[in-house]
């Protein structure tokens, strides 16, 4: 894990040496070469994904061979255009994209983009729920870790924070259901909403599809607490993933901030260590969290699949694994080059941030 | 400092426990503990185990009893075997995918860092994308394309392992890179090409040696990361079959269900053990860790030993 958060942080001081010699170091420039990074970055996902897919066959035997007679199934084949080189069907697919048009999906033929938007929605939301619950867990014991720091709290929430690691979203969501649905009832075991709420939101005109918000909008209090029920396991089982990363880097930044220089002169002219804490040391140990934050979304995306799965939580990545299974791969590669576009704009923007906060980034 | 260089690659646990105090210590101990005992149930398995990982029983769904100690699931397994046998599961997995993403990923690191040019910035931009990218995500599309999702034991584990390798390498890659360009421009190794000695003997013998010393951290790190993602292909059917070896992941779908019906007993084993194991792991790469960065180890020593040189630093957060 610490890995997986320091990684990006140092890399740009391994690679500052070697490219500080070649470009001057303008932040237009820098930002230009990143954004122009976006593209690669989601052409080598597309490209990874099409060719891993197409290895497996022609998405047409994957989902309805074995229901379709062989000449029928080499007809529809033919019709479709998968017998052709796969290099020419790959520019042809690149082409699509690039126009907007991702296709629509074998299994029950729907127009990707309103797949990716119907579900994509359901994922944001869990993802929105989620990061609360990890900031709000995270920021303020990750404060006191480092307050109490080499005490028997910050032990404590130190072994809590990788406990919270090593558990499995799916375990937690288990055990969290067995505790909270079926021993106390205090929430329903899945879903996203009960049925007549799921009714209610469907009917709306123009929804956002986030379900508490349209539930606000329309002013539906029932479906709104309804909702509020469903959403609380879920954003608590994804959420103490994050939580336990956040707390520690928390830690780590208002540690490290603590022995700062400036924060030294405070304590020499008598500032107290909590008045420190709280004044001194917060917001800039703050700083980096916000750029881990978006480095974070990779993970929460992995995640949101195994909750989506657990929870029976109708999004993205309860869909991706729907499609694998189904292999239906024009799902499949609108799903990922969905989450490609995210990533890389995610990761842009990051960038962007840390570059207009720290100059040293700058190369 | 060369002395304590040397005796560190040579026996990193130890070093660092002798380095360790108090509560850095207690971790890195239980770290150490929890590890031993997860290999140790992996070696001893068919020993511990009353019954065989597949062997099904007639009662299903039998909550714990003297003859299955912590019941049995809904398709008749003995939920103790399963849990125990699955520590074999979950090593082979490890050892497979992290000495394949070891291996490819320093010999590209290597390459790439030394080599410089096209190749280096392909291999950066082809790297970071799939570094950037969900692990899950891709070990998931890699599993369908390898397998078509259900395998057999062996073929299961290595497919597993392979996908898991995938989204590993750019993590090696990226740390042996870096490495391979700061000693690039070290003495010894500008002393190597006068002498005129070749690339390939500089990068295998002066920068490989040099440059693969902070693995064993990525390696602990990666280990319970595998754990992970091997659970979690597991979970969402991509991983290897239940007839064919036991793996928790899997085990933990199935106990979804019976959740939902009060039935704890299915999942919270298997559950337990993964926390356990990846906690066991993360604990000693963690302390490990803390232990190198002078910056994170125990405050009372640092006054003592100043060998907290910058680049060791970057290093260890790399």
């Amino acid at each position: 894990m610490t890995a997986m958060i320091d990684l990006p942080q140092a890399e740009p001081a391994a690679q500052a040496p070697e490219r500080k010699s070649k470009a001057g170091g303008s932040l237009g420039k820098y930002l230009l070469v990143r954004f122009f990074l976006i593209f690669p970055t989601i052409l080598i996902l597309v490209t990874m994904v099409f060719f891993l897919m197409r290895v497996t066959g022609d998405p047409i035997t994957a989902a309805l061979g074995g229901r379709l007679a062989p000449d029928q199934l080499a007809q529809r084949i033919h019709e479709a255009g998968y017998d052709r080189p796969i290099f020419i069907q790959y520019f042809e697919y690149l082409g699509q994209i690039a126009t907007g048009n991702f296709g629509r999906t074998i299994s029950d033929n729907l127009a990707i983009s309103d797949m990716l938007a119907t579900y994509g929605t359901a994922t944001l939301e869990l993802a929105i729920n989620s990061l609360i619950v990890a900031l709000a867990i995270g920021i303020p014991f990750g404060m006191l870790a480092a307050y109490k720091r080499d005490k028997y709290q910050d032990a404590i929430l130190r072994v809590l924070a990788i406990s919270f690691y090593a558990t499995p979203v799916f375990f937690a969501g288990l055990l969290l259901k067995l505790v909270f649905s079926i021993w106390l009832g205090w929430f329903p075991v899945s879903g996203r909403a009960g049925t007549s709420t799921e009714i209610a939101m469907a009917s709306l005109a123009a929804p956002t599809g986030i379900y508490w918000l349209d539930a606000l909008r329309s002013g539906n209090m029932n479906a709104f607490w309804d909702i509020a029920q469903h959403s609380v396991l879920p954003a608590v089982a994804l959420g103490l993933l994050t939580a336990g990363i956040f707390l520690r880097l928390v830690r780590t930044n208002v540690i490290g901030t603590l022995s700062k220089d400036y924060v030294e002169a405070g304590r020499s002219r008598g500032v107290s260590e909590y008045r420190l804490l709280t004044k001194h040391a917060y917001k800039p140990a703050l700083i980096p969290i916000i750029t881990v934050m978006g480095l974070q979304i990779a993970l929460l995306l992995g995640g949101a699949v195994l909750t989506e799965t657990t929870f029976e939580w109708k999004g993205l990545g309860f869909q991706l694994a729907h499609y694998l299974t189904a292999r239906d791969f024009v799902a499949v590669q609108g799903i990922v080059a969905l989450l490609a576009v995210i990533v890389a704009i995610t990761n842009f923007i990051v960038d962007v941030v840390a570059a207009l906060i720290d100059p040293r980034v700058r190369y | 400092m060369e002395t304590k260089k040397s005796l560190f690659s040579r026996l990193p646990v130890v070093s660092q426990l002798k380095k360790s105090m108090g509560l850095q210590r207690g971790m890195l101990i239980a770290g150490i503990v929890m590890t031993a005992a997860f290999l140790l149930t992996a070696a001893l398995a068919p020993l511990i185990s009353p019954y065989g990982a597949t062997q099904r029983f007639n009662e299903t769904q039998a909550p714990p009893s003297s003859v299955h100690i912590w019941g049995t699931t809904a398709g008749g397994y003995d939920v103790f075997a399963r849990t125990i046998w699955g520590t074999q599961t979950a090593v082979l997995v490890i050892v497979v995918a992290v000495a394949l993403s070891i291996f490819i990923g320093v010999i590209l690191g290597l390459l790439s860092g030394y080599i410089g040019g096209w190749l280096d910035r392909i291999l950066v931009v082809v790297a970071d994308a799939i570094y950037a990218f969900p692990t899950l995500l891709l070990a998931m599309v890699m599993s369908i394309a390898i397998s078509q999702g259900r395998s057999n034991m062996w073929s299961g584990i290595f497919s597993a392992a392979i996908s898991i390798t995938v989204v590993f390498i750019p993590q090696y890659f990226r740390v042996i890179r870096a490495e391979t360009i700061r000693l690039k421009a070290e003495p010894f190794v500008e002393s190597a090409i006068v002498v005129g000695a070749s690339s390939v003997r500089i990068m295998a013998r002066h920068i490989y040696k040099n440059a693969t010393r902070t693995l064993p951290l990525i390696f602990t790190l990666n280990a319970s990361e595998a754990i992970l993602t091997l659970a979690g292909l597991g979970f969402l059917g991509f991983g290897i079959e239940p007839s064919s070896a036991a793996e928790w992941g899997y085990d933990l779908n199935h106990a979804q269900t019976d959740a939902a019906s009060g039935i704890w007993w299915t999942g919270v084993f298997p559950g337990a053990a993964i926390v356990l194991t990846v906690l066991g792991l993360t604990l000693l790469g963690e302390s490990m860790n803390d232990l190198n960065d002078p910056r994170l180890r125990g405050r009372k020593r640092v006054g003592k030993k100043k060998n907290g040189p910058t680049k060791d630093e970057e290093l260890v957060d790399a």
